[in-house]
């Protein structure tokens, strides 16, 4: 047994942890009767990879196959997006969809379909997976694909490890001529010109802002938005960039050396961060060359940055509204949580493409993830904005969540009946897959 | 090109420290007991690096095998590491004879019986290196964990002696002590975040070690203390201390 949390630090659990580095081992682990969850890299935000019994992916992390003519990549569940861009990024291949953080595992992409500052354009991660491997709770492996088995990949991509464990996937890499950006920032003053500028920026493969939570009146909603492409080898400038386009040198480590105390983290504190954010940019449009690792996961530089909110620990409100209901939505979210003065350090605004899914988060429209200290204040907060949420139409985002109830989960996610139905279904048998969140949310219990 | 051979390449320390010799630029080979485990390894580095990979079916418990196996090898090495062996739960198994035996095999007498023959071909060469990993656990007898250390304890001197036979015939031994690792060997064991390392520093630790020609590694630097420390406490004391 060990004490273990996901990336919020909360809610912390006793769980009895054991990896495993064949298809046959895990077998034998899955005949052991009870409730059970994969576990990846441990990035999603609350308790959707918790459970009294979790199963790690992380030593089942092997590239099986590279077709180097297309970039098909086919990979075991427990590699790390980190891994794959280290291997193929010198050799001119990416990923197709990132999240803001590459320290997270392909099958938790899958399990989550997550998404990235292209969802605009090239839609969620699970959207780009060519087939699966997945061990179902008797220990049978399905293959299944868009086309083969349809009906089970298409509650296995988005169903947070509820159906099987991945056990392998594969999905395509795209080709890039270099790992550095034309990135172009844009200061919006407010809420309204950051929406124009989202709606005016399609076009752009990446797109996404930074948004001030805690300015207020006329300036609320001040945010920088960043939006990219992948530099081709006639944007590079620098002669160290022309001359390698496709290496990084490595940066410094940073890290987080301790959990700060909770009150290191305060209105004031929190404050002056967003300040000094917001005045590191020149206003207007600017464009620079920066590079992949920069412009998509600034906050991996900073290894265990989730310590800075202390023992407590914290959670990532993320929800999306449809896009008609945006700009009135959002503007009304947002203020209440302006004044509410809990804002927090890290707010991410984002415009989605429309997807179809079953039981995916991302709909057309608007995203705001905005990190939380845990607080009993937080969470009366967090009541409020469900029901603002739901009365525009919207969902939270299950990676992020860990306190959602689950009257909520079934009032804004469509499909929550029949996706309920098909996971006890799948879960017929001594074995089944839960999770904290799942028993939480009424989906198993 | 160089070559490694990895010894038990299917532990997550030697994983760890066939990925680093592959991104130094060598080629490698990989022998282990699970030839599917293996192969699936051999595959994914062929992926990750352009190195050369070859992979062996290895039995340490098969001691008879030995020449036989290091004669097959379609490349001789420049530097072998031996990562392979065995920790049983010592408090479930301490009076089962089978797992007695299985300790001592695997841990001593694999390691000896192997590294013999090594040491034979890299004496007659004149050049080489062997690095093996040992334990801390070799360093004192304690009662949670005297059969493996009485294993490694004999493997710690073996490499100090075959080091000594083989100081001034051009051929390095060193010795690796990781102290705790995360690894699945230690699955499941509560360990102080602190004095624990991950395979990638103990891979790191080993080929720094084997370009300095270092005699011992401790991975961490705490462990060369803490084993000092522990190696120098009266028996008087220490037999009452229940470690």
């Amino acid at each position: 047994m060990q004490k273990i949390s996901d990336w919020g630090n909360y809610p912390v659990v006793e769980a009895d942890v054991s990896g495993f580095d064949s298809a046959e081992q895990l077998r034998q682990k899955l005949a052991v009767p009870g409730q059970v969850i994969a576990f990846g890299n441990g990035r999603s935000y609350g308790d959707a990879s918790l459970q009294k019994r979790m199963l790690t992916t992380r030593r089942f992390n092997k590239f099986l196959a590279f077709d180097e003519s297309n970039g098909e990549l086919c990979c075991q569940a427990g590699a790390l997006l980190s891994e794959i861009l280290d291997v193929f990024v010198p050799r001119g291949w990416f990923l197709p969809v990132t999240p803001g953080t590459k320290l997270i595992t392909v099958g938790g992409a899958i399990a989550a379909d997550v998404h990235g500052k292209n969802h605009h354009v090239d839609g969620s991660f699970g959207q780009h997976i060519l087939s699966m491997d997945v061990m179902r709770n008797d220990g049978s492996v399905v293959t299944c694909s868009p086309t083969k088995h349809a009906e089970f990949f298409a509650v296995t991509v988005g169903g947070m490890g509820l159906t099987g464990m991945i056990l392998n996937a594969t999905f395509r890499l795209k080709r890039i001529e270099s790992a550095y950006i034309v990135e172009e920032t844009v200061k919006a003053a407010n809420l309204h010109e950051i929406m124009d500028c989202f709606e005016a920026s399609m076009d752009w493969t990446y797109s996404v802002a930074w948004i001030d939570c805690l300015a207020k009146g006329d300036s609320m909603g001040r945010s920088i938005m960043m939006r990219g492409e992948h530099a081709r080898d006639a944007d590079l400038i620098k002669p160290a960039h022309k001359s390698a386009p496709l290496a990084l040198k490595p940066g410094l480590p940073l890290a987080v050396p301790f959990r700060f105390p909770n009150f290191a983290l305060n209105p004031l504190t929190m404050n002056a961060f967003n300040f000094a954010y917001y005045n590191k940019f020149r206003s207007g449009t600017h464009r620079h060359i920066t590079n992949y690792n920069t412009f998509f996961y600034p906050l991996d530089a900073i290894d265990k940055w989730n310590r800075i909110y202390g023992k407590r620990g914290f959670t990532q409100y993320q929800f999306v509204i449809p896009k008609e209901a945006g700009r009135e939505g959002m503007e009304k979210i947002l203020k209440r949580i302006t004044e509410s003065g809990l804002g927090s350090f890290l707010a991410v605004l984002k415009l989605f493409g429309k997807q179809e899914s079953f039981i995916s988060f991302p709909m057309e429209g608007y995203t705001l993830a905005l990190d939380f200290p845990i607080s009993q204040k937080a969470m009366d907060l967090f009541k409020e904005l469900d029901a603002m949420v739901a009365d525009y139409g919207g969902r939270l985002y299950l990676a992020k969540d860990s306190r959602m109830d689950a009257a909520m989960f079934e009032k804004t996610y469509p499909n929550a009946a029949e996706f309920k139905r098909a996971v006890a279904m799948l879960n017929e048998g001594e074995t089944r897959f839960a999770s904290l969140q799942s028993n939480r949310l009424g989906i198993t219990s | 090109m160089k070559n490694v051979l990895i010894l038990g390449a299917t532990s997550d320390m030697a994983q760890a420290i066939a990925k680093k010799f592959a991104a130094e630029g060598w080629s490698l080979s990989l022998a282990a007991l699970e030839p599917e485990m293996l192969e699936t390894i051999a595959a994914d580095l062929r992926i990750r690096s352009s190195a050369p990979v070859e992979a062996y079916p290895f039995n340490a418990t098969d001691f008879e095998s030995h020449a036989a196996f290091y004669a097959s090898l379609k490349t001789k090495p420049d530097v072998v590491v031996a990562a392979f062996g065995y920790m049983s739960d010592q408090e479930k198994v301490r009076n089962d004879l089978a797992d007695i035996r299985r300790t001592i095999d695997i841990n001593f007498t694999g390691m000896a019986t192997m590294l013999s023959v090594i040491a034979d071909d890299f004496e007659k060469r004149g050049s080489g290196a062997i690095a093996a990993i040992s334990s801390v656990a070799g360093d004192r007898g304690r009662q949670s964990n005297y059969i493996y250390g009485s294993a490694k304890a004999g493997l710690t001197v073996f490499l100090s002696g075959l080091r000594n036979r083989l100081a001034r015939k051009g051929v390095h031994v060193m010795t690796v002590k990781p102290g705790f690792v995360r690894t699945k060997m230690t699955e499941g064991l509560e360990l102080p975040g602190i004095l624990t390392a991950e395979p990638e520093q103990v891979a790191k630790a080993v080929y720094k070690g084997l370009e300095k020609k270092r005699n011992m590694v401790y991975v961490l630097w705490m462990w060369r203390c803490i084993m000092l420390m522990i190696r120098h406490i009266p028996e008087f004391i220490f037999k009452k201390m229940g470690m």
